[in-house]
Order: C-alpha cells, then sequence, then structure tokens
C-alpha cells in the first residue's frame, strides 16, 4: 500500500519536471568529443596523412568492415593507396581508434549517416580524410620511429643519437 | 633417450642433443634468437636461459643456456623459475633498448619473431627513456630491403650467409654496442640465396622488398600448400594471395626437400602470375571472347572437323594437364614437346633411376653425403636449392672430426673452428667455374666429351669392368685415380649429374661410376630442366620431330599445344614451318609468347597459384600443388580446358582425373594416395584472423558475395573449417598460439628440425632395382677447330628459366649478354675482356654482336652463353659458329642487331 503511494507521488512529481525529450532534429543533442559516431581519418600536425596503413584497425575490427592497401611515396612514407570503410557494417565499437598506433583513424560525434541506398554506405579514403589532427593535436608518428622519411634522416626522430660512425675505434 | 625434469615433469628426450631444441621438441615455449635449427646454436643472444639444478636436493639451481647445454640423464631444469623468467626480461628489455619505434610500418610486424618473444617474455612497456642508436641502411639489390635499426646482433644473418651458403659480401662491420650487418658498401647481395635473410632475420632487418611494394600482413594473405614449378627440386611453397594478386612466396617446410631454405629463383619468381603478358580471355582467330563456353564450342569444332589431331604436352604441365591431353588427343598421337636432345637424355635417366638399382637421395640425404662427386653441372644455376645442400656435405668430414673431440654437432661455433683441417671431398667437373669451387677439393674443367670421358675413367679406376675411354692424358688420369681413389674411401658417396651439359655420354658416365661405387649407401642424382620433366617422362609419348612428320604429310591438321612455347625446344624457322602447316592451331597457355601469338585458339590457362596439379621432381617425388585463389572467369586450369572440351568426359572432378592418372600409367600409381581422400569439414585457406571480408570487394557491391566454392580440393576459400585436425603438410597458414612468425612451424614437427608431423608431403614413385649393362659409347675427344668455336649453353638460376623470368625483380639479377672465352681463343681473335665479337651463325642470316668476357676456366674452342638471354635465345647447344672481333661502332649498333 505504502509502496503504490510513493509510486503515484513520484510519477505525479514528475509532471513538474522539465522534459529531457529533445525535438530531433531541430534540435541537436550536445555530444561529447568521444563519442562514437562516423570514422574520419586525421592528419598529423604537419598536415600529412597519419595513416601509414598498417592494417591494425582493419584486423582488430569485429565485423572486418575495414579493407586498406599499402603504399609508399617517393620518400618513404607508407600511406593507404586505399582505406574503405563499409558503414552498413561499422558497429561504431571504437576498436579501431584503439589499435591506431598512430591516432590516424577517430570516432566523432557524427551520427547521421542514414542513406537510402546501402551502397552510398560504403566510404572511400577521399570521403574518411580530413584536414585536421582530430581529437589528438599533437601526435606524429613519423617524428618517433625510426624509420628515415623525406625530411627526416636517420637519428633526427625524438630521442634518436645520430647514426653510428662505423669506421671509428673509439669506445 | 634421456630422462630429464623439466619444471618437474619427468620427459623422454634424444640423447646427444641441445635443451633448447628438445624442450621445442617437446612443445614448451622458450624464448630463443640466435639459435636456428639447420644451424646450431652459439649462445649469442642469452635468450634461452634456464635454471639448472645439480641434484633432487638442489633447489637454487643456476642459469644456464638451453641451446648451448647439452641433454643429460637424470637432468633437472626449470623455465618457470623466478629467476630464469627476471633474467629472460631483464635481457629481452636490453635488446629491445634501441629498437626503433617501427612496428607499424614495418613488413615483418604480425609475423615477427621478436614480437613474439617480447611477449612471450612478458616485457611490454619500455623504460627506457634514453636516446636510442641509429644505423644508416644499405641497398641490398631488387630482392632485400634493408632496416638496420631494427637489428637485435643475433648473428643469425651472417652465419647463415655467409658459414651456412657460402657467401661473402654481407659481414660484421663495426664494433662493440655499433655492430653492423651489411655489406662493405651498397650494391646487390651476390648470393643466390639471399632471399633466406628475411626468413632467418628475427626481426625486421632484412625484409622482402617485391612484397613490400604490395605489402599485405600475414594474417591477410590466403595461402595453400604449393610446390615451387621453377626447377626440378620440389621444393614446397607457400604462395600469399590478396586482392586477387600473388602478393609473395615464403619457404614452405619440408623435411625431405628444401628444409628451411629457398633459392632466389624460387621465392622472388612468382611475378609472371601477375603479369601483363598473362592472356585473361580466351582468343579465337586473335579476337577476344568474354565467356570459355564460346571458346570451348570453338574448339570442339575444330577437333570434330580435324582430319588428324596432335597433342604437344609440356615438362611444366601437371601430370593430370598432360594426362588430360593424351586422352583427347589418344595415345598414339600425344607428343612430348622436348627437344631432341632433351628427350634423349630424359628418357635415359628415367631408365636409370627406374632400373638401374641406385638410390636416388633426397636433398637432405645429400646433405649427409661424405663424398662427391658433380659431373657436367652448374647445380646453383640449374638445381640451385642443391648446391645450398651440396655445401653443407663438404662439412661431413668437420662432423666426424667434432664427434671424436667430443665436440657435439650443434655447438656451431665450435665446430665450424675445424673446418679448415678436414673437409669432405666435393669434385667438380663442369664446363667452367661454378659457384661452388670453393668449397672444391679438386675441379676439371673441359668439354662436355672430357667431363664424360673423365666420368669414364673414373668409374673404370673403380671397377675394370666398366669401359675405359682411349688417348686419356696424364693429368686426367691421375686426377680420375684420385676421385676415383676418394669416393672409393667414402660410406655415403654421392653423384650429381643432370641435363645441363646436353649430352647423353655425361648422364651414362655418372651411372657408370654410381655402378661402380663399393658403398652400400650411395646416391646418384640428376638434375633436370623443369619441374615436371620426369613426370612428363614418364607418362611417355612422341617425339616432337615425329610431330613435324605428321603435319608435313598431311596426316595432321589440327594441333593442341599444353602450356609450352615451340619456340624453346628447336630453330624457330623449323616451328614457323610447323606452325604455319596445320590447320588449327590450338594453344593452352598462362602467358604470351611465341607460339601463342601463332595461335588460332588460345586458351588462357591457370598458373600454379590458381590450380591444382601433380608434379613429379628430380627425385620421382609426386607432389601436389593446390590453388591459392581461385582463377578469375574465364581462365581455366590447363586440365579442366581439355575436360570441358571432351565430348563425354569420364572425370569431372581433378581427384578422379588424379586417380584415372595413376590407373592409366602404372609408373604413376600412387599419386591418388596424395592429395587423400576428402577432408571434411574442409581446411581454410584463410588465417582466422583474415581482415576486412565486408568491405574488400564493397566497391563494387557492397552486398557480399559468398565465397568461391572449391570443389576440387580439400581447401575453402574462407577462414572458417578445421584446423586442428589436419596434418601438417596440408596446413596452408603455419601458426601456433604465441608463435606468429614461420618458427611456429617448431609446432608441427616431430622433433625440431625433423619430419612433419604424420608425415612429409609427397610420395616417392621409384624405388631404386634392378642393374643396367655398363654403358660403353665413350665419345672421342673434342678437338677445337681452327675459326669455329662450338655454343655451350651455361644455364643461369635468373635467366635460365622461362617463367620466373618474367617476374621484374628476377629481370633486374640476369647477368650481361656476354659470351665467355678461352684466354687462348681471344688471344686468337684479337680481343680483351669487354671488346665486342660478332658471332656468325649458318642459320641466321643476320649476326649477333656482342661483347666478350675473357675466363681462364672455359675450355678451348668453346663459347660460353648465358641460357635464356633474349639475345641468344635462337642459339641451340653444341651450335658451330664462327667468331670476328666487331669494329669499333658494335656499341651503337647491338641494339639493331639483337
Amino acid at each position: 500500500m505504502l509502496s503504490q503511494l510513493r509510486s503515484l507521488w513520484e510519477v505525479l512529481k514528475h509532471t513538474f519536471v522539465k522534459a529531457d525529450t529533445v525535438e530531433y532534429p531541430e534540435q541537436k543533442p550536445a555530444l561529447s568529443p568521444r563519442y562514437r559516431g562516423r570514422i574520419v581519418l586525421t592528419r598529423d600536425p604537419d598536415g600529412e596523412e597519419r595513416c601509414v596503413a598498417c592494417n591494425l584497425c582493419a584486423v582488430v575490427c569485429p565485423v572486418d568492415c575495414i579493407a586498406l592497401q599499402k603504399t609508399e611515396d617517393e620518400n618513404g612514407r607508407w600511406y593507404p593507396e586505399f582505406f574503405r570503410i563499409n558503414f552498413s557494417r561499422c558497429i561504431m565499437c571504437g576498436f579501431c581508434e584503439e589499435a591506431c598506433p598512430t591516432c590516424a583513424i577517430q570516432l566523432t560525434p557524427d551520427f547521421e549517416m542514414c542513406e537510402y541506398d546501402r551502397q552510398n554506405m560504403v566510404y572511400e579514403k577521399e570521403h574518411l580524410l580530413i584536414d585536421g589532427t582530430g581529437k589528438y593535436h599533437d601526435y606524429n608518428f613519423y617524428r618517433v620511429a625510426g624509420m628515415a622519411i623525406g625530411g627526416k634522416a636517420k637519428g633526427q626522430a625524438e630521442n634518436e643519437a645520430p647514426p653510428v660512425d662505423l669506421k671509428t675505434l673509439l669506445p | 633417450m634421456a630422462t630429464i625434469e623439466v619444471d618437474g615433469r619427468t620427459y623422454e628426450v634424444q640423447d646427444g642433443s641441445n635443451l633448447l631444441a628438445e624442450c621445442l621438441s617437446l612443445g614448451l615455449d622458450l624464448p630463443y634468437f640466435c639459435w636456428h635449427p639447420a644451424m646450431g646454436s652459439v649462445g649469442a643472444c642469452r635468450q634461452c636461459a634456464v635454471i639448472q639444478y645439480k641434484d633432487a636436493e638442489d633447489t637454487r639451481g643456476r642459469l644456464v643456456m638451453a641451446c648451448i647445454t647439452p641433454v643429460a640423464d637424470n637432468l633437472r631444469i626449470s623455465l618457470n623459475a623466478d629467476v630464469a623468467r627476471q633474467f629472460r626480461a631483464d635481457n629481452i628489455e636490453l635488446l629491445m633498448i634501441n629498437h626503433p619505434h617501427d612496428c607499424p610500418v614495418c613488413e615483418e610486424g604480425g609475423e615477427c619473431h621478436l614480437q613474439d618473444m617480447t611477449l612471450m617474455t612478458g616485457h611490454t612497456s619500455r623504460r627506457y627513456r634514453g636516446r636510442k642508436r641509429t644505423h644508416r641502411n644499405q641497398y641490398l639489390g631488387p630482392f632485400v630491403n634493408h632496416e638496420m635499426n631494427r637489428c637485435i646482433a643475433c648473428y643469425r644473418c651472417v652465419r647463415f650467409y655467409n658459414d651456412y651458403a657460402g657467401g661473402a659480401d654481407l659481414e660484421v662491420l663495426g664494433i662493440h654496442n655499433n655492430v653492423y650487418f651489411g655489406r662493405h658498401e651498397d650494391g646487390t647481395l651476390e648470393s643466390e640465396f639471399s632471399g633466406n635473410l628475411v626468413e632467418v632475420c628475427p626481426t625486421g632487418v632484412f625484409t622482402d622488398k617485391p612484397f613490400s611494394d604490395r605489402y599485405t600482413r600475414k594474417w591477410d594473405l590466403q595461402t595453400a600448400p604449393s610446390v615451387c614449378v621453377h626447377c626440378s627440386l620440389g621444393c614446397n611453397t607457400t604462395p600469399g594471395e590478396r586482392y586477387g594478386e600473388l602478393r609473395r612466396i615464403v619457404n614452405r617446410y619440408h623435411g625431405d626437400v628444401n628444409g628451411y631454405f629457398l633459392c632466389d629463383r624460387g621465392r622472388f619468381g612468382y611475378g609472371f602470375v601477375n603479369s601483363d603478358l598473362r592472356g585473361r580471355f580466351p582468343r579465337i582467330e586473335r579476337q577476344p571472347v568474354a565467356v570459355a563456353g564460346t571458346a570451348i564450342e570453338h574448339f570442339r569444332t575444330q577437333i570434330r572437323s580435324a582430319k588428324g589431331i596432335i597433342g604437344i604436352g609440356s615438362p611444366r604441365a601437371s601430370l593430370e594437364a598432360n594426362f588430360t591431353l593424351r586422352e583427347l588427343v589418344g595415345e598414339t598421337n600425344f607428343f612430348l614437346g622436348l627437344d631432341e636432345t632433351e628427350h634423349d637424355l630424359l628418357e635415359s635417366i628415367l631408365g636409370i633411376l627406374a632400373n638401374g638399382g641406385i638410390h636416388t637421395p633426397t636433398l637432405r640425404e645429400t646433405e649427409q653425403a661424405d663424398a662427391v662427386l658433380i659431373l657436367g653441372e652448374d647445380v646453383t644455376h640449374s638445381a640451385p636449392r642443391l648446391a645450398l645442400s651440396l655445401r653443407q656435405s663438404v662439412r661431413n668430414a668437420t662432423f666426424d672430426l667434432a664427434r671424436q673431440l667430443k665436440i657435439p654437432r650443434w655447438l656451431d661455433a665450435a665446430v665450424r673452428q675445424l673446418e679448415g683441417q678436414v673437409q669432405s671431398p666435393l669434385f667438380i667437373a663442369s664446363v667452367h667455374a661454378t659457384r661452388l669451387h670453393d668449397s672444391a677439393a679438386e675441379t676439371f674443367h673441359g668439354s662436355p666429351e672430357a667431363i664424360a670421358r673423365l666420368g669414364f675413367a673414373i668409374a673404370h679406376s673403380l671397377n675394370p669392368e666398366s669401359p675405359l675411354p682411349s688417348g686419356l692424358d696424364e693429368a686426367e688420369e691421375a686426377l680420375a685415380a684420385l676421385i676415383a681413389g676418394r669416393l672409393r674411401e667414402a660410406k655415403r658417396p654421392l653423384i650429381v649429374s643432370g641435363t645441363s651439359c646436353a649430352s647423353l655420354a655425361v648422364v651414362q658416365a655418372a651411372y657408370n661410376i654410381a655402378r661402380a661405387l663399393p658403398a652400400q649407401n650411395k646416391g646418384l642424382l640428376y638434375a633436370l630442366p623443369e619441374a615436371n620433366s620426369l613426370g612428363l617422362t614418364m607418362i611417355g609419348g612422341r617425339r616432337l620431330k615425329d610431330a613435324f612428320a605428321r603435319v608435313q604429310d598431311g596426316s595432321a591438321d589440327t594441333m593442341v599445344i599444353l602450356e609450352n612455347d615451340l619456340y624453346r625446344r628447336a630453330p624457330a624457322p623449323q616451328i614457323d614451318a610447323f606452325l604455319d602447316a596445320a590447320r588449327h592451331v590450338a594453344v593452352i597457355d598462362h602467358l604470351e609468347n611465341p607460339t601463342t601469338a601463332k595461335a588460332g585458339l588460345l586458351l588462357p590457362a591457370a598458373t600454379f597459384a590458381e590450380s591444382e596439379g601433380t608434379l613429379v621432381n628430380n627425385e620421382g617425388r609426386a607432389q601436389c600443388y593446390f590453388p591459392v585463389y581461385p582463377a578469375q572467369e574465364p581462365i581455366l586450369a590447363g586440365w579442366e580446358w581439355l575436360i570441358r572440351v571432351m565430348d563425354n568426359p569420364r572425370w569431372h572432378h581433378f581427384r578422379d582425373l588424379t586417380s584415372a592418372c595413376a590407373a592409366a600409367i602404372p609408373a604413376l600409381a600412387g599419386i591418388e594416395r596424395f592429395p587423400a581422400e576428402e577432408h571434411l569439414p574442409k581446411i581454410p585457406r584463410q588465417p582466422h584472423r583474415y581482415s576486412g571480408r565486408t568491405a574488400m570487394h564493397a566497391d563494387v557491391s557492397v552486398i557480399e558475395p559468398p565465397p568461391p566454392q572449391d570443389c576440387e580440393t580439400p581447401f575453402a576459400f574462407s577462414m572458417e573449417g578445421d584446423t586442428v585436425h589436419v596434418p601438417p603438410a596440408l596446413l596452408p597458414v603455419v601458426w601456433a598460439p604465441g608463435w606468429n612468425s614461420n618458427q611456429a612451424i617448431n609446432k608441427f614437427q616431430d622433433e625440431v628440425a625433423g619430419p612433419l608431423r604424420s608425415g612429409n608431403p609427397g610420395i616417392r614413385l621409384i624405388q631404386a632395382s634392378g642393374m643396367l649393362p655398363w654403358f660403353d659409347r665413350i665419345p672421342p675427344a673434342f678437338v677445337p677447330e681452327r675459326g669455329f668455336w662450338r655454343i655451350v649453353r651455361l644455364p643461369n638460376i635468373f635467366a635460365g628459366e622461362e617463367l620466373s623470368a618474367h617476374s621484374a625483380p628476377v629481370a633486374e639479377r640476369f647477368p650481361d649478354a656476354c659470351v665467355f672465352v678461352n684466354p687462348e681463343d681471344a688471344e686468337t681473335l684479337a680481343v680483351s675482356n669487354g671488346d665486342s665479337v660478332e658471332i656468325r651463325y649458318e642459320l641466321e642470316l643476320s649476326s649477333l654482336r656482342i661483347p666478350v668476357r675473357i675466363d681462364s676456366t672455359m675450355p678451348a674452342g668453346l663459347l660460353g652463353i648465358t641460357a635464356g638471354l633474349p639475345p641468344f635465345r635462337h642459339l641451340p647447344n653444341g651450335a658451330r659458329v664462327a667468331l670476328i672481333k666487331a669494329g669499333p661502332e658494335a656499341p651503337a649498333k647491338t641494339g639493331e642487331n639483337q
């Protein structure tokens, strides 16, 4: 008896509370930056493509909806020749972002991706690649990696000693 | 057998081995780097530390390196003791201090032994914050990439390249913490086995360059067991495919044949599969047609209307394809498609193998020979993997000495110290210096006749019943006596010969020697020209020249040519006349070549990577290759084209065809047992972590097609199926939990470096039996003719094989086009190194200008040319040519004349 009365009281109380429902799409909800929506490929602070085509996002993807092919530019940088996400399969789990060693692939707070034709859910690199750094502003993989690329020779990455001189006998 | 206790459990292990190998054989996980099953232990990396206890009471124990600790009875060790674990973790942390942050951009990532071992020891986070040592890389040629920063200094590369493969241009440079593994300067790695560095290196210092250009992670490659098609040895390979393109070939362990290593032709020769020269559509009278059915209908009409039909088989097509062709055209109309000499040689060799009563050793057995005579063969170029095995045979005397000194065989550095003192004899009689000469005890250079005569002399000196050649000079007699003496003493002597001399006498002399040898465990091995040369000869058929006659006399007007470029078999005018005389020419082949250009009907055939088939290697082992990925319509396998064109084919499936082939040809009985009975559920070709399934083809259509069905083999084009109950011989991917690199193979062997569990693949079709009479057709000595030279075609690993020569990185390694002449001949011609000569050949209207290289080992009167190089394609072996020094304007005109 008492609990039923208390329930009635609780329900009635809500008559005077401001509604949580938002009039979408006229009114957009505020989503946090870490919301897991549409996937993008970002660029490093120097404006170069961050993705090095390592395939880790593809292999971690539980629905296998990422396919890509590695290629190399004239400076020795690895980048994807094509990068395809089949969003009609994507479950927005964010594993790809976790796996990405270069902060290239990121999920964004955009979820408005409906299409009448399922084929339009297939995004290629030109649809995915954005001009900015996304959520992670500073990281540049090639500044840390040991591989020499155009503009960064051996020994010029972070925490690297200059290349060894093989002819020296000094200790 | 010895009993050892590991972490409280008792195991029976092989006596005389080392702890690391035995732990791995038992299936225990113990990390290691410098040890390699084929190369033994040096104890350099300190990674395989375990605790060894003195006795049952000892609780403290001491740290030992498992790889250099011999197994002893009642040995008590612990892998999991805290001290050992801590030592291994600390060791790997030190090894990783300078390791670059490269894994995402490293071709080794995902199949990296260093990654596996780092995880196994539990070192997952870097504590070191100091500066990393760096190195500059080198250009190492078209096969191998160099990224020296990733090195952990395990020394495996130089131990393989120099000690095992006899290379001389990869060195350890620098001192202390700065050691550098590379060449003294940038340049192409000279060894024919350099590609093995990719697999030998436990990390990403040496990586596969052509694979890197079209890179795919190991987990994304679709694979199937396969057999190399680029020479007669039948090495097992694992080709990998992604996005409909063959991406790479890696070694596939076979305990009896190739073991852990491949040659560079086998590893990098696959480029022809993706080549632009591939025929993608059937062609009727030069017009491409889109569907296979149209071409088959056309083919059928041609056959029905034929006055007489002939079929020409091929030594590079599978047994099944050749057999189907024989069934289609009838046994009397089936021709082998070999040149005259090759036909003779192969029939003679098959007779010797089948009825000669001398065992043909496997490659593994050749490594155990204690005296070897190579008669007229440059094995590095004609059967490359064999050269690597013969190089190991030279060490057997060292192993014997080590045994006397109580040094275990696997203690590599110690055994190598003895190398200068003794050596098992290797004798080489060849046309000119070969790449094995640095290991040879004695060498002999001469014309094929001289080599054969030396062979007969050796046989005579071993057994006087064998005929003696007359008119030998003293030096030859002395050499024959010396070689005979050493061979007589040997317990496991081996005679190696082959077809590259194109001399029947050489082949027969080799048999005489082998027969004359007193040892029980003797062996005789012939290197043959192509992957299925022996299989084709076992099927048997008529000679090519009879086919020419048939067409000429008008009894046949339709021909079917199976995977055979006839222009490689006989002079061009003869083939032109032959093909022009026929009313219908149907050609089934992979690549465009001069023969397909003449075809009225061209049917594009699937390569080894897209079809199934059985090949018989030079020891008579039938091995099966399976399609790695489905052939793209309307390409079909050779056998499938031929079955489809039959009116009422008796077989529709590959397995039935193999059985029919085994039933029809007694010599091939046995091939139906492999590939075994149907395996259900099917074996997945894709690794369990194959990625991108729902996106790979989404650019074409977002609706995912069902995976292609494979009705012919036990494999499925998917990642679903059974991998647990599969015999390792059929396992497409070598992988075990925690072992992502190729070194996971330890988990699939009876014991480390032993046979695969439940057997090595393949079935030996020939058991040595009977005895042949002494061969007595001794050729007269070759006498140079004034003003004329005789062509000898010298085999070449890169240029010499038809298919691999279409691979871009292999083509980069073609030797320069030049002719080899003796210094005296050069003097007669008044040419010096690099000068051009004009070759005048009677059948050719135009002459050929080519630079000369003076080779002191080249016999007088012979003109050495590299087989397979474009300018020499029309010059047959044994041709008599005139040479004239070319004028100074030569270089400009060279191109035109070629």
